[in-house]
């Protein structure tokens, strides 16, 4: 599931466009994005607030498993890295 | 009289520099083994040092004409070219890491704040929501929860 400040008409156009399935959540006031403390301040267009890079995996239970707050921004989790972490939730 | 010939390691240099920097954004960008760790782009910007530093020892050589604008010309390109790779650096290696610490971000262990968010059809979705949702008739093991700068 995926977060950012993108509208819901930008997150629309742009799963189609990639063929993207999975959830795509709109959080133009960065209510969650404050909340998980990933706010980049004024990064975004015309000094908007924005997330910066996170992951989070969270099992069943609402409980976080494993964290990823990358250092830079080139670079990030890997798909494999992230199901290697995800084998050991628990059912 | 002598005949001018093309200082091409110079521009090749310079053009490769160019491609080293644009390669990254453009190609090598979309591959984690070349974008955690931009080691091709590096690769490149040797090969075009190289070349550019050939091409300055030419530019200074006693053997060309004009000898005066070809100095000038070599050292010039020279520096852009070296301009090119220490941005590139800037970029990667130094502008990168400008992100807040984040530490009050949830740690492992500690709950998931909820929340509540639309999706792309406007419909309001809810972490609880998401984990009890059935995915192919299966309850969730879990959420992957990815936040990414947008303006997509």
């Amino acid at each position: 599931m995926a977060i950012s400040v993108d509208s819901t008409q930008t997150n629309r156009d742009f799963t189609q466009k990639a063929g993207y399935t999975f959830t795509f959540l709109s959080d133009p006031n960065t209510e969650a994005i404050k909340r998980y403390d990933l706010v980049h301040q004024g990064q975004g267009e015309n000094g908007h607030d924005i997330a910066r890079p996170a992951e989070f995996l969270v099992d069943s239970t609402g409980t976080v498993r494993w964290v990823n707050l990358t250092e830079n921004y080139w670079v990030r989790a890997r798909p494999e890295q992230i199901l290697e972490v995800a084998k050991t939730l628990p059912n | 009289m002598q005949v001018r010939k093309f200082n091409w390691a110079l521009w090749a240099g310079f053009l490769l520099s160019l491609g080293a920097f644009l390669s990254y954004f453009f190609v090598f960008v979309w591959f984690p083994s070349t974008r955690d760790f931009p080691w091709a782009n590096l690769l490149l910007f040797v090969l075009a040092i190289v070349l550019l530093v050939l091409g300055l020892r030419r530019g200074f050589s006693s053997e060309r004409s004009h000898r005066l604008r070809s100095k000038i010309v070599s050292s010039i390109v020279t520096i852009l070219g070296v301009l090119v790779c220490a941005f590139f650096i800037f970029v990667v290696f130094v502008s990168g890491r400008w992100l807040p610490s984040s530490h009050g971000a949830p740690q492992v262990g500690q709950k998931a704040p909820e929340f509540s968010l639309s999706d792309k059809n406007d419909k309001s979705v809810s972490l609880a929501e998401l984990l009890a949702t059935p995915i192919n008739g299966k309850a969730p093991r879990g959420v992957l929860l990815v936040f990414y700068r947008g303006y997509w």
